[in-house]
């Protein structure tokens, strides 16, 4: 099994779907012949031209919605945010047509569209080239999001939401896209949209991640197994809709839950899995539920300092394992 | 006959095809001020009306391939979804809130979809239809360029109309939307219902040009003013732009200019803020009589036809009442279905 990067893992998931299906094209800002900011297309326009790698206007809104309206007339767009900071402009056409469009018209109307959007710090981009945004989406019945870690589930997961019949947003830890490596299978193959991954069993203690902080704690369990504590790094790749099954099933075996995110604290997407466990896995705990996030400040600050000290890290994971083990 | 093409095309539409868009424009309006009736009687919730309206929708209805063509309406264009094909029952259906086609309940009225005639669903958040027909007009593009369909096949769409209010021209979406369809020259007809209000703001308000389409060089794309009361100068003007469309030139601009006759909808009160004078200045050039003068003075339809023109609307509203007031309500759980579409939908 060959290894690759995560971003390369992308590239190849869009290109084979662009290959497999006529439908399927990839609408953005500077996705074509530029091969996107982060080269995540790269290539792509010189093998299926200008016609299904189409530069867009420098528009968020229009991008989704000229997305959704080909979706509904049977097209499979892959629609790509830059940053998952400038996403605010198409909020609307988002959350109120695009993941509405299936209930609100009885079924009748499909929107099966791709919304490709880099996100996350670390990277020295500041308050608008580093947030994460997953906590306003997962609010929203109707929408998929998926968030992979490896390279496997990034290609695999792509692939599943472009043939998903529904819009579908991937979230990709951009940090990540040339930092993680990993192998893939050779030829073809999916990763269904829903199940959680355990990506490394344990006994004492469940760490829930997604992104780069899954990768981070999948290190940080490594730190502490040196030390003699089993955790478990559920991995959870779909956080829309969430697989309540593998987070409760994991608490159940550990006792203990670590949540962990880059996105800011209050009301963040740890928030509905702590609550999910103290509503389905109340009787299996024997200590709190712990969140590791960001804190509770407008944006990753650019200078480096700063910006570290915003960021969960492996070593912050670790001693969050080290000190919920001690309770 | 022979037709003669050098004709402006509403003088080339068969006497027949005169007296069904005559037809549509009368029955919009009897199930209109049949809706406000039962909105008085306390029998419905809401109601927003198409009166001063129809005459432009059902011009537009009938200039493109009606039930083919995409079209991405707003809330006032009852007419519009009559003439392309909307059941009557239906819209009596969603004004009880029972289980109409459009979202089976699920939608206030006035929220139209018709998968089977290419109407799509639509929010009521102003505007959010434009940008979404570029998209409907761009996948048509994609398709005619990829080799997927052919250009001259009547059976697929060939353009995308979108309507809205002259209000609702100044969101964001709207100028997005036209920007697309100007940069990649798509298939798109945006038709701007210019009744001179929005809600109590009048059209000064919103913009400091005379007219919506001035805006039109903006995105290249020609922009058109035409009488909105008039319905075959509507027509003509549809005509070209259709014509546009389906020979690849690009998408057209077309304001029609008329009259908001009711207050915007039952919820609100117009006499805070526009004179009875005004009003009923504006009812005299009602297009429905100007029409059926027209039809009748050319010898196109009698006054017994008008006459029976106007039992048949009558039976029609009745009927389409009857079914909607014996039909069972929606189950409350239903509330609950169509989260996701199943993966064998695609
Ligand atoms: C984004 C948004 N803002 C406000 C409203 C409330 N609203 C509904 S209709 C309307 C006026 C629209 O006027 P216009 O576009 O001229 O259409 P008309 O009703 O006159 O046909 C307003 C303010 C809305 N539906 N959507
Ligand atoms: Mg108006």
């Amino acid at each position: 099994m060959p290894e690759i990067t995560l971003i390369e893992a992308l590239r190849q998931a869009m290109d084979e779907e662009l290959a497999r299906d006529p439908r399927v094209f990839i609408v953005g800002e500077d996705v074509g012949q530029r091969g996107g900011v982060f080269r995540a297309t790269q290539g792509l326009y010189e093998k299926y031209g200008e016609t299904r790698l189409i530069d867009s206007p420098l528009a968020e809104l229009s991008i989704m919605a000229v997305g959704i309206g080909a979706a509904m007339a049977d097209l499979r767009p892959i629609c790509e945010i830059q940053f998952a900071d400038f996403i605010y402009p198409a909020f609307n056409q988002i959350v109120n047509e695009g993941s509405r469009m299936y209930y609100r018209s009885n079924g009748a109307w499909c929107v099966p569209m791709v919304i490709r959007v880099p996100y996350g710090g670390g990277i020295g981009g500041g308050l608008y080239h580093s947030q994460s945004i997953e906590a306003y989406f997962s609010h929203v019945p109707g929408l998929k999001i998926v968030v992979p870690s490896t390279p496997h589930d990034a290609k695999g997961l792509l692939k599943s939401a472009v043939r998903d019949p529904n819009p579908v947003m991937v979230l990709e830890p951009k940090k990540g896209y040339r930092a993680i490596t990993g192998e893939i299978p050779d030829g073809e193959y999916t990763v269904p949209i829903g199940p959680a991954r355990i990506a490394r069993e344990g006994r004492d203690i469940s760490v829930f991640a997604y992104g780069m902080m899954a990768y981070y704690a999948a290190q940080a369990a490594e730190t502490v197994a040196q030390e003699g504590i089993d955790a478990e790094v559920v991995d959870l790749r779909t956080l829309l809709p969430l697989d309540k099954d593998a987070i409760v099933n994991s608490v159940k075996k550990t006792g203990k839950a670590l949540i962990v995110h880059e996105d800011t604290l209050t009301m963040g997407y740890g928030a509905e899995v702590a609550a999910v466990i103290a509503n389905d896995g109340f009787e299996y705990l024997d200590g709190p539920v712990r969140r590791l996030t960001g804190p509770d400040v407008p944006g990753v600050p650019f200078s480096h300092g700063m910006q570290d000290f915003f960021m969960p890290n492996p070593d912050t994971i670790a001693a969050a394992i080290r000190d919920l083990m001690g309770y | 006959m022979a037709v003669n093409s050098t004709l402006r095309p509403a003088m080339r539409l068969a006497e027949s095809t005169l007296r069904e868009m005559y037809w549509f424009m009368l029955l919009s309006r009897r199930l209109d001020e049949r809706a406000w009736a039962i909105h008085r009687q306390g029998r419905i919730a809401f109601h927003i009306s198409a009166i001063g309206q129809e005459a432009t929708q059902v011009a537009a209805a009938f200039a493109i391939n009606r039930g083919v063509d995409y079209v991405a309406p707003y809330y006032r264009d009852l007419a519009l979804m009559l003439a392309l094909g909307m059941p009557p029952e239906d819209f009596m259906l969603s004004l009880f809130g029972k289980h109409d086609i459009s979202s089976g309940g699920r939608q206030m009225p006035f929220h139209w979809s018709y998968k089977n005639l290419n109407v799509i669903s639509g929010s009521a958040v102003v505007t959010t239809q434009v940008p979404q027909a570029a998209g409907l007009a761009f996948a048509i593009q994609y398709r005619q360029r990829c080799g997927m369909v052919d250009p001259a096949d009547a059976t697929q769409p060939r353009l995308a109309l979108t309507c809205l209010g002259e209000g609702s021209t100044s969101q964001g979406e709207w100028h997005e939307g036209m920007n697309w369809a100007g940069v990649h020259k798509l298939p798109m007809i945006c038709l701007v219902q210019n009744n001179m209000y929005a809600i109590s703001e009048k059209t000064d308000q919103q913009m400091a040009v005379a007219n919506v389409a001035d805006r039109a060089s903006a995105y290249g794309v020609p922009g058109v003013v035409v009488d909105g009361n008039d319905v075959l100068a509507v027509y003509d003007a549809m005509a070209a732009a259709v014509e546009r469309a389906y020979n690849g030139d690009g998408a057209t601009l077309l304001e029609a200019k008329m009259y908001r006759i009711t207050p915007h909808s039952s919820d609100d009160d117009d006499r805070t803020y526009r004179s009875r004078e005004e009003v009923e200045q504006w009812k005299a050039r009602d297009a429905i009589p100007r029409f059926k003068q027209y039809l009748i003075g050319e010898g196109i339809l009698s006054q017994a036809d008008a006459d029976a023109y106007d039992a048949r609307a009558r039976a029609e509203v009745d009927r389409a009442q009857q079914v909607a007031d014996s039909a069972p309500m929606p189950a409350p759980e239903e509330a609950l279905g169509d989260l996701y579409a199943p993966s064998d939908a695609d």
